[in-house]
């Protein structure tokens, strides 16, 4: 065994970097996505104790509508349609961007955009249908729950569509620069994440809900 | 797929090559899309439908979010078992002990809660 084989075995002895040399520290875009996904992993957890209340609360209606009574699943088809197109969409356009096309990689995060506000539309005309209805999150702890899982992945998505707003301007303004590469890559992220979540929604949320 | 494809330059995320690959990577979006959508749809199938055995129905249901979770990591988020993702997995992996440990511990706390306590009637009952 050479000297340069033994150092590499101390270094790293379990073989982790299968076999590859030592690279030194990974790039800013590595380290950058990392972050994010850890800041993403810790809004999952939030989501996850939403969900939990939810589940606890799926029987307490005190009186009040349940969830077979309130849930329009043609509705929810429309939404998971759209969020889940537009997440495609999301990803062809950071492809645009990958190969530095200004012209596709805007009409992509447009229409991207175009199908996350289509979502809160239709989310929105459900709020307030329910509302109307004398079944708003005061009504019963379930529909607090609900409207409290529900409306927080809402306001997810408003967020996303400002920021998707934003990197359009900033690679309009500033082109394909490296640190908007990597806010890119954490939008991309987001957004992705957010259609992951409304996937337990729908699942949880609207299918069982509706069940029980 | 060439050799350079599988172990790219040192320290560069897939995106980083000078010479990118645009048909595998939308292909893969379809791949994942069309996954989806096919859970998608068997979840709303499943839902609705008096073919299968009742009670098997939200198992059946959570069976599939669980699997398009998965689609929607392993196509659109890219999680790969690539070394530069290996943080990634593993903070991944220590997330989803979290949720299993709120989400899991709350239903059983709260269950077991309901079946020993005593019906909130009879407790309005003796508090009088």
């Amino acid at each position: 065994m050479t000297d340069a084989t033994l150092a590499y075995g101390r270094g790293d002895p379990y073989q982790l970097h299968g076999g590859r040399p030592h690279e030194g520290p990974a790039s800013k875009r590595i380290v950058t996505g990392y972050g994010f996904w850890i800041f993403l992993l810790s809004d999952i957890v939030l989501f996850s104790c939403f969900f939990a209340a939810y589940a606890v609360l799926l029987g307490q209606t005190a009186g009040g509508p349940r969830g077979s009574e309130i849930f329009d699943l043609r509705s929810v088809a429309a939404e998971t349609a759209l969020l889940l197109i537009s997440s495609f969409v999301c990803g062809l356009a950071m492809i645009a961007a990958d190969v530095r096309n200004q012209r596709w990689f805007q009409i992509g995060m447009a229409v991207t955009g175009l199908l996350g506000l289509g979502f809160l539309a239709l989310e929105y005309r459900e709020f307030a249908g329910l509302v109307g209805r004398d079944a708003g999150p005061t009504r019963s702890a379930f529909l607090s729950a609900f409207f409290t899982l529900v409306g927080c992945h809402g306001a997810h998505v408003s967020v996303g569509v400002l920021w998707l707003l934003t990197m359009m301007a900033q690679v309009f303004a500033k082109g394909f620069r490296a640190d908007i590469m990597r806010r890119l890559l954490c939008f991309a992220l987001f957004w992705h994440v957010l259609d992951i979540i409304w996937v337990a929604i729908f699942s949880v949320v609207y299918l069982i809900g509706s069940a029980a | 797929m060439s050799e350079s494809d599988l172990h790219g330059p040192a320290g560069l995320a897939p995106g980083d090559e000078e010479e990118v690959r645009i048909g595998p990577r939308v292909l893969g979006y379809v791949v994942g899309l069309g996954l989806a959508v096919l859970l998608t749809v068997t979840s709303f199938f499943i839902a609705g439908t008096d073919l299968v055995w009742q009670p098997s129905i939200p198992v059946a249901l959570v069976v599939l979010a669980i699997a398009q979770m998965g689609v929607h990591l392993v196509f659109f988020v890219h999680i790969t078992t690539d070394p530069d993702n290996t943080n990634n997995v593993m903070a991944l992996a220590f997330g989803l002990l979290i949720v299993f440990l709120v989400v899991g511990g709350s239903l059983w706390i709260m269950s077991n809660l309901n079946q020993n306590m005593l019906p909130m009637d009879q407790i309005m009952q003796m508090q009088r």
